[in-house]
């Protein structure tokens, strides 16, 4: 991945960078054993279930997927149910991450609302947000708010608590020497507090990211009509189990391709942090 | 003290710019009905333009309460103190401040960081940008201007940290033990470098220090200050010549006898704890 170019262009740094991982890695051939890997399961699962009398409808050779992804294509708009899946992940994570962000820096600067609020901040993010799906199809009927508000809590959370955090631990010399500077409010917001938190916004979106996609699936596995998890739904009750895999693994894409995207964002921002080199690999 | 009194220069006339009167500071005990700590007392000094003066005193003793007070960020709990004639009340734009911490951005680049004082004031991004490389020539690190902070040296961020100060043209520089986290021969370096950008630009400048020979290589004056409630408890004309070289002083005599005169008046010899 991009790991690489990191490392040829961080030749400067200081030797930690360097940690065990990264020399554990140097060689070129991680992606090639990745790959290696990927082709070696793939025929395993094509191979292994039947030769042990493993019946289809539990597992489902890859060809077998591979037949229900085109005949899901052709015969029920799968196109349509992904990216139904696809938008409205991204848009709960968009409307999530913006509110979080924005609450997390409003408790920042209001400490005395933020000590009121905490106790309850902490219920709200143990409580399972995803369990709150049924009760706002009641409010709500079948239709998109639903899924959108699971997701929107779920993904609110983490973002908030993240910023939070980040404006807790925040330099107050930092801050002392904007002031001795004359610096206005706003300007200190955006000139040291923004930046400042900014490795902590972003490691709150890509948790976000990924449990985005898992808000919209739990919305869409308990009412709709529409969307990759609705066809889990539907393929559960049809015993298509080929179909509830291939529905899976295209949910797994979506939330792949919004955590990349995250990281990719992450790395060209936070450039500046040396040790950015090692936590973009963490989850 | 009058131990030197033989070699004292001719009182300047030049007008003080900074002034100290009575000043306490007190912060609240640490529970509620707890009596307030008291961390500073009864401070009065003056420096005059164009100065030099260094501050040493025993760790905790209330030096950096003290530069907070210049610099606007903390207020005495009684007395005044005043720059040119008018009462510190708040931040003031004519005051430079600079830690031992260098305080650089670490997103920013070094010559963002040296426009990061600038950008208080409406001022056109052209002149930002050409003060900025200017003040960067004057402490030598254009070399270094588009690196990021993690990408140079610790004596390199500090004279960043110093370029970013000098940049907003300040009268007076308050130096927060601007050398304590360098390495001996780094801390020279700089200390030389310094003292020659300080001494061109003829600011005023307090200088808290724990390192009794800086203070001597650095100053014209140096007050020492006694353990918490911390107060001036001795006054020191240095006398030396060439400020702007704090090598050569430090090889006179008379730079040792003060040191060593420091040495009695903080105690350190029987001193246990730090
Ligand atoms: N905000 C505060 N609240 C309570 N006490 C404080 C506060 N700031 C400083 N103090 C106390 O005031 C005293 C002086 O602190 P100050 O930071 O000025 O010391 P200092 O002389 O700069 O010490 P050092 O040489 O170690 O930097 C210390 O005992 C400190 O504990
Ligand atoms: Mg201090």
């Amino acid at each position: 991945m991009s790991n690489e170019a990191d490392t040829t262009t961080r030749t400067r740094l200081p030797l930690r960078v360097f940690s065990a991982r990264a020399v554990w890695q140097s060689g070129t051939s991680a992606p090639a054993a990745s790959l290696a890997l990927a082709v070696l399961v793939l025929i395993a699962w094509q191979y292994l279930p039947p030769m042990f009398g493993v019946p289809k409808y539990i597992i489902p050779r890859v060809s077998d997927l591979w037949n229900e992804m085109i005949r899901m294509w052709l015969q029920e708009n799968l196109l349509r149910h992904f990216i139904s899946t696809a938008s409205m992940s991204i848009l709960g994570f968009v409307l999530g991450g913006l509110l979080g962000a924005v609450a997390g820096y409003a408790l920042g600067l209001l400490p005395t609302w933020e000590k009121v609020l905490s106790p309850y901040i902490l219920a709200l993010q143990i409580a399972p947000k995803v369990a709150f799906a049924p009760l706002f199809i009641l409010w709500f009927g079948y239709n998109a708010w639903p899924k959108l508000i699971v997701t929107v809590l779920v993904v609110f959370f983490p973002i908030l608590v993240n910023v939070l955090q980040a404006m807790r631990i925040m330099d107050r010399d930092l801050i002392n020497l904007a002031r001795a500077y004359n610096m206005s409010k706003t300007k200190i917001f955006l000139k040291v507090m923004l930046p400042y938190s900014m490795p902590n916004l972003l490691a709150g979106l890509r948790i976000g990211a990924t449990l985005a996609v898992i808000g919209i699936t739990v919305g869409e596995l308990v009412g709709g009509e529409i969307g990759l998890g609705y066809l889990i739904s539907f393929g559960q009750g049809q015993a298509n189990t080929s179909m509830v895999f291939d529905a899976i693994g295209l949910l797994t894409v979506i939330g792949v391709i919004m955590y990349w995207a995250v990281t990719s964002v992450e790395n060209r921002i936070l450039h500046y942090l040396p040790r950015a080199v090692g936590a973009q690999r963490s989850p | 003290m009058f131990l030197y009194e033989q070699d004292l220069p001719v009182p300047s006339a030049k007008s003080n710019v900074l002034r100290f009167l009575d000043v306490a500071r007190r912060f609240p005990g640490r529970t509620a009905g707890a009596p307030p700590f008291t961390a500073v007392r009864d401070l009065s000094f003056e420096v005059n333009e164009s100065e030099f003066v260094s501050i040493v005193g025993p760790s905790g003793c209330g030096k950096s309460t003290l530069l907070n007070m210049i610099a606007g960020l903390d207020h005495p709990s009684e007395g005044t103190v005043s720059l040119h004639g008018v009462e510190v009340v708040g931040p003031n734009s004519s005051v430079g401040f600079m830690l031992q911490k260098d305080l650089l951005l670490p997103w920013r680049t070094v010559l963002h960081n040296v426009e990061f004082g600038l950008e208080a004031r409406n001022m056109e991004p052209g002149a930002r940008r050409e003060r900025a490389l200017k003040e960067l020539k004057r402490c030598r690190i254009t070399g270094f201007a588009d690196r990021f902070p993690y990408q140079i040296s610790g004596g390199q961020r500090q004279r960043a940290a110093l370029a970013r100060t000098l940049a907003i043209d300040p009268d007076v520089v308050l130096l927060d033990e601007p050398f304590s986290a360098l390495d001996a021969q780094t801390k020279i370096v700089l200390q030389k470098s310094f003292a020659g950008t300080i001494a061109n630009a003829g600011l005023t400048t307090l200088l808290i220090t724990h390192d009794l020979s800086e203070a001597v290589a650095m100053s014209d004056r140096i007050l020492v200050m006694s353990d918490g409630p911390g107060r001036i408890v001795d006054e020191i004309e240095v006398g030396l010549p060439d400020r702007d070289n704090p090598i050569a002083r430090l090889a006179t005599p008379r730079a040792s006898e003060i040191v060593k005169h420091l040495f009695h008046a903080l105690h350190i010899d029987n001193r246990l704890d730090a």
